[in-house]
């Protein structure tokens, strides 16, 4: 077995990709360089790096418009998405898709959604999938608690439950849908209870300690490939940025934020690694090879080739 | 060649696809035990078993964003709308995922789904229930849009629509289900993007989909016995693909064209037609072109106020002699 602070190494290393990685898409954004919507995750790392962790390689991944993390997570390269959002045909989708909707066939990230809820239904789609071919291949979707309040989420959740679907959903409850904060959208603010209504297991917890994400998720998978019996977690998060690049931010207060950056899913890792005997200089190094990916990934981006006119009609079709 | 209806031609392509491919199966509202609202999938369920042809509850959204994500990873669904007038609550995974995620994935992901069921008004079923809905969907690139107007058509057409990479959308009609029509032997699978003429005529062409066949070909033969002008009836079969250079190739021979459909007349898949004749053909038109349309109003229950709102021989007669006035 692995050393767990091997492990945590990885995972810290994948957060602090995630960080840099859209600290430095926010400074492209700004610079006019990507276009669009740009929802950034920062803060909530620990969610999609501890969840992704207790994934097989055959397992799907489905997410929102907020997908930079899972994408890089998965194994999508830097370069291939910093050129997605520059639009650039060396992009993980061509330049086609944008920062919305990261596509990557080979590692089984089945997107990047830009309507909120939708995307529900077709990762309980890619569960159908696996239990009708009996792959064992578990599928995880992430989705905000915005999209607990839309028909498609509780359609696909009472299927996944009524059809015993391998599927584990994953709510990252980060407070606000947009502006709105989740106690004038939810009439229970436990999204969690959501599963009561349909029967299946729940989990509810703070996405802090990456290393306990992983192990809660790793139940779910579990219980999923093993019973193909879905369960609905309740990552409890918080985005210290705006819902997107345009969002002022203006519904919550400059002290909100500064407190919740306190209980820094990074600064957690770091702790603990150092308390596991992890030395300046160990991490030292691990920052600064992510700040040389990311300062490559930016100059790839740059550097690479529009799409070709011909693609406008390329991929409508098969 | 054998005599079937249309909805046993219909069930004998599923059937025969279901057979040659595992991948594919059959979901909807009471597909399975009740054996079809329509008795389109009677026999399945005993015949492939529960896996493959699956009862949902009423949840057009969920399941059809279900059978979208299973199609991404592989499998080969065919979805059932009870009526494609329920289809409108899950437009939203015909529209932005199912006809988007080859686009926006940069080719890496396909779609080959089926989506299929009755549209159109049936017999005073009221306002909510009479949508003739390929005025929406023919618009948008990334899927196809499928309108068998014959029994023979209802078969291949099917086929082909479930071997596709792409999404398909087979719009059917409930007052077409119980006609009687023949079916070639074997592996019968028809063309999409290729009209047919179904009757040859030289004074006026009117191009149609769908049911509205019928009162076409009435039409066409009233005048034929009445000695009036001779019509050509061409049936385009499919939407997008749209066949226009068949029509434009009849215009050019009786310079007059009317183009029939049961959808409201504003826009759609007539007047798209309409446009790519006039610019290809304007040369050899003797008349304005005209379309003789569903009303453009909500649909009326009273009988004979309904079929007042849908075109029918009379008022395509009437539209033959407007063209025919120039």
């Amino acid at each position: 077995m692995q050393d767990e602070r091997d492990v945590l190494l990885g995972l810290y290393r994948q957060m602090v990709l995630i960080r840099r990685f859209e600290e430095a898409s926010a400074k492209a954004y700004s610079q006019g360089k990507i276009g669009g919507f740009l929802h950034l995750y920062i803060g909530q790392e620990a969610c999609a790096v501890g969840a992704l962790a207790a994934l097989e390689k055959r397992d799907y991944v489905v997410t929102t418009y907020r997908d930079h993390a899972q994408a890089l997570i998965r194994g999508t390269s830097a370069r291939a998405c910093m050129a997605e959002m520059f639009g650039k045909v060396t992009g993980c989708s061509k330049g086609l898709g944008g920062s919305m909707h990261f596509f990557d066939a080979e590692n089984r990230m089945l997107g990047g959604h830009g309507i909120v809820g939708g995307h529900v239904p077709l990762a309980a789609g890619a569960a159908f999938a696996s239990k009708y071919r009996g792959d064992g291949a578990v599928a995880v979707c992430f989705f905000g608690e915005g999209s607990a309040t839309i028909g498609a989420f509780s359609e696909a959740l009472n299927l996944a439950a009524l059809w015993k679907l391998p599927i584990v959903f994953i709510c990252e409850n980060n407070e606000y849908s947009m502006g709105t904060p989740l106690e004038r959208s939810l009439a229970v603010a436990d999204v969690s209870q959501k599963a009561l209504s349909v029967g299946i297991e729940r989990d509810r917890f703070r996405c802090t300690d990456v290393l306990e994400v992983r192990d809660r998720v790793a139940v779910a998978v579990k219980r999923a490939r093993e019973k193909n019996e879905p369960t609905l977690i309740e990552a409890l998060t918080y985005r210290y940025r705006g819902h997107s690049m345009s969002d002022p931010g203006k519904y919550r207060t400059q002290d909100e934020i500064e407190a919740r950056k306190k209980d820094d899913p990074i600064a957690r890792a770091e702790a603990s690694l150092r308390g596991m005997g992890a030395s300046d200089d160990e991490l030292a190094k691990i920052n600064a090879s992510v700040e040389a990916e990311v300062e490559d990934c930016v100059k790839f981006a740059d550097e690479s080739a529009e799409p070709d006119e011909s693609l406008i009609e390329a991929f409508n079709y098969a | 060649m054998r005599e079937l209806r249309y909805r046993e031609a219909l069930r004998e392509a599923m059937a025969e696809e279901m057979e040659r491919d595992e991948r594919v199966f059959i979901m909807g509202e009471e597909v399975g035990h009740y054996q079809g609202a329509y008795k389109v999938t009677e026999g399945l369920l005993a015949r492939f078993g529960e896996k493959r042809v699956i009862d949902t509850p009423i949840a057009e959204e969920g399941f059809a964003g279900i059978a979208v994500g299973a199609a991404m990873v592989g499998l080969r669904p065919i979805v059932e709308f009870m009526t494609w007038n329920f289809s409108a609550v899950a437009f939203d995974q015909i529209l932005s995922h199912a006809s988007k995620l080859r686009q926006m994935s940069g080719g890496q992901f396909t779609v080959p789904i089926v989506f299929r069921g009755p549209n159109g008004a049936a017999k005073q079923t009221g306002a909510q229930h009479s949508h003739a809905m390929e005025t929406f969907y023919a618009q948008i690139p990334g899927i196809k849009v499928v309108v068998p107007a014959t029994v023979a058509d209802a078969k291949g057409l099917m086929k082909a629509a479930i071997r596709d990479e792409n999404p398909v959308l087979v719009l059917e009609d409930e007052r077409l289900y119980g006609t009687k029509g023949e079916v070639p032997d074997g592996d019968h699978v028809a063309p999409f993007g290729v009209a047919a003429v179904r009757r040859a005529g030289e004074d006026v062409t009117l191009a149609t989909w769908g049911k509205m066949l019928l009162p076409c070909l009435d039409a066409a033969e009233q005048l034929a016995k009445g000695g009036g002008p001779s019509c050509e009836v061409i049936d385009l079969r499919t939407l997008r693909p749209l066949d226009h250079h068949t029509v434009v190739e009849s215009v050019r021979k009786t310079g007059r064209l009317v183009v029939v459909h049961e959808a409201w007349p504003y826009g759609g898949p007539g007047a798209e037609l309409v446009d790519r004749v006039q610019r290809e053909a304007f040369d050899a038109l003797d008349a304005p072109v005209l379309r003789c349309t569903g009303r453009d109003a909500s649909m009326p229950y009273n009988k004979k106020l309904e079929d007042l709102t849908i075109p029918d021989a009379k008022t395509v007669l009437a539209a033959v002699r407007a063209v025919m006035a120039y």
